[in-house]
């Protein structure tokens, strides 16, 4: 794998903690989410700086459907603050590596996962890891938007409300709704449903929700794939803007997004990564025959 | 279409394209095939099918009000609704419907309390945490279960649930509404359950995973995204319960007794209204005597209420749920 990188990098003290086994008991205070506490943001990762350790790291990761090997061997690194993109084919398994990075495939029956990943430092899939602690930090946007059948305000207020958020709820929701650039268009109608929003202000929902449990990785499911191209410009806009808060991983079937959003592209073919590179070498100078002729639209 | 030139595409296409080209003549677009008798006959057909229902109803409805009417005549309606004391076999007969309303409300509210969250619950279980294996044991065990005869369930409530409700209250009669009211409720702990375990089937993978990815636990998922979106449903399967439960009639005439009176003790023993009209119907009551007249009109309540439950449960569906 031409991104190999090493994984020794020592466990940092100021991690959330992860550990906490919450799936059958009442929602934690915010405090364990890393809620706008003053020593986390001390602690935070370097803004702006590509070069440190990196936010993810995937080692030998191998994932089964039943029967099917979906995953084969991957191994890749998640700089912070970053859009990272990853592309191929269908069926290449690149949804599924997203859903791997927060656990979602294991509510799927008869599905295996082998390998190692590590947020931060810490295994998310260690046996005393809580897949509920993961998702509160590593939030995720759907392929199609699917906004409760609620109200615009409940919505994104309801992540933040099961994980026990004590603030100033109103505020939060404007933020978010700011954050995913949704505020203005949606202000004057907060307590109608979600589903009155056209599918691009839905999805742009979608964001706010996912954004307003204040996570440190946002994962996205091709976000803007069920939308019109303004709708998709505008996702891609509120995306761009999220990279300085937030380290964004991003599956994406249209190579055009991948190369006007993304920092880094991994290829992916087969359920194997064919390469991982930063995105302006890797669509203008591949290392690899395949993703040449993936990339340039020789097959795919 | 010419058959000459067929279409450039791939190989396979155009050669089943080139054989359904010879293998039939060009339609005639003339030819009446939208409007055929056949057509027609089995429209008409599946409406007089729909219709069989609705004029069941007002048939029914029909009766209902017909025959009531001479037993109003007799019964004043203040008499019906005012008066506490249902005798009409003594010599001072009295028709206070409540005597015989209160027997009913009182069984179906305890069959409401037991079932009601017991069928929600295992819905729950069924739909959102069981096994597959599980899931294939327990949704037939359940259904089983609603095909038990109700004079099954008569006879289980006297001879097994009442001996072991007398164990813990003291002072039990054999004819209680305790008794049949559980076992009412057991009745139709199946009903709820299957129907809002579809309900909750129905509601959108994608609103669950939602709620995972936003960090929420299974029954924070359950609780506040499936069940508010299945609410429609499960209000529907607890209506359709209910009903069921004021129109049961076996267990409560085996279980709780032949004594109309206004009470809200559940150890008494009480006669609710469709264990009247048992009684006065299986009995050798005369027809065209007050008290063969008074089950029409007991019927009519009965009727009343049923159709009021339907409204209710429709208002309370539009305003409370969440469409997805």
């Amino acid at each position: 794998m031409p991104t190999d990188m090493p994984n020794d990098n020592p466990r940092p003290d100021s991690s959330p903690d992860m550990d906490e086994t919450v799936s059958d008991s009442a929602p934690e205070p915010v405090s364990a989410n890393g809620q706008a506490d003053p020593d986390d943001a001390a602690a935070a990762p370097p803004k702006a700086d590509p070069s440190v350790r990196p936010k993810i790291e995937i080692q030998d990761l191998n994932f089964w459907y039943t029967d099917t090997h979906a995953l084969k061997g991957i191994t890749m690194n998640v700089k912070p603050h970053q859009v990272t993109a990853l592309i191929g084919p269908s069926g290449c398994g690149k949804s599924t590596l997203l859903r791997c990075l927060n656990r979602m495939n294991e509510l799927i029956d008869g599905t295996t996962l082998e390998g190692d990943i590590q947020v931060d430092g810490q295994d998310i899939y260690a046996p005393d890891t809580d897949p509920v602690m993961v998702r509160r930090r590593i939030g995720m946007v759907f392929q199609k938007p699917n906004p409760f059948p609620k109200t615009i305000y409940k919505n994104v207020a309801w992540g933040a409300q099961i994980n026990g958020y004590t603030g100033d709820m109103d505020d939060l929701v404007e933020r978010s709704l700011r954050q995913a650039a949704l505020w203005d268009e949606v202000k004057d109608q907060l307590h109608s449903s979600a589903l009155n929003l056209s599918g691009g202000q839905q999805q742009r929902l979608c964001i706010a929700r996912t954004l307003a449990v204040q996570p440190d990785v946002v994962l996205m499911d091709e976000p803007a794939s069920a939308l019109d191209p303004i709708a998709t410009s505008k996702i891609e806009e509120t995306i761009t803007e999220l990279k300085s808060d937030y380290t964004i991983v991003i599956v994406t079937h249209n190579m055009q997004q991948a190369s006007r959003i993304s920092d880094e592209t991994a290829f992916l073919y087969m359920g194997r990564l064919v390469e991982m590179n930063p995105t302006e070498k890797l669509f203008t100078r591949p290392e690899k025959d395949r993703t040449e002729a993936y990339v340039t639209g020789r097959f795919g | 279409m010419s058959t000459e030139s067929p279409p450039t595409s791939t190989a396979p296409e155009s050669a089943a394209a080139e054989d359904r080209a010879t293998a039939r003549p060009a339609d005639d677009l003339t030819q009446q095939v939208y409007d055929s008798p056949k057509e027609l006959a089995i429209k008409y057909a599946l409406g007089a099918c729909a219709l069989v229902s609705v004029f069941t109803t007002l048939g029914i409805a029909a009766v209902l009000v017909i025959e009531s009417i001479p037993f109003f005549q007799e019964v004043a309606l203040t008499e019906f609704f005012g008066s506490a004391e249902w005798t009409p076999q003594f010599s001072e007969k009295h028709f206070g419907i409540w005597a015989l309303l209160s027997g009913t409300i009182l069984v179906t509210v305890i069959s409401a309390v037991v079932a009601l969250p017991i069928g929600l619950a295992s819905a729950i279980y069924i739909s959102e945490y069981a096994a597959d294996g599980v899931r294939r044991v327990l949704k037939p065990g359940l259904e089983l279960l609603a095909g038990v005869p109700t004079v099954v369930y008569g006879y289980f409530a006297l001879t097994f649930v009442t001996p072991l409700l007398q164990a813990v209250v003291p002072g039990l009669g054999v004819y209680n509404a305790l008794s049949a009211g559980i076992v009412v409720g057991i009745m139709i702990v199946p009903m709820v359950a299957s129907l809002s375990e579809d309900a909750l089937q129905a509601v959108p993978d994608s609103l669950s995973g939602a709620a995972y990815a936003l960090g929420a636990t299974k029954f924070e998922t359950v609780l506040r995204v499936n069940v508010p979106a299945a609410f429609s449903g499960i209000m529907a399967s607890f209506i359709l319960a209910v009903s069921r439960a004021i129109g049961e009639t076996m267990i409560v005439t085996l279980a709780a007794g032949a004594s109309p009176k206004m009470t809200l003790d559940p150890t008494q023993s009480i006669q609710t209204m469709t264990a009247f009209i048992v009684q006065v119907s299986k009995g050798d009551t005369p027809q065209g005597t007050i008290v063969y007249q008074s089950i029409f009109a007991v019927g009519l309540v009965l009727f009343l209420i049923t159709l009021a439950m339907n409204i209710f449960a429709t208002r309370i569906t539009q305003r409370y749920q969440e469409k997805y």
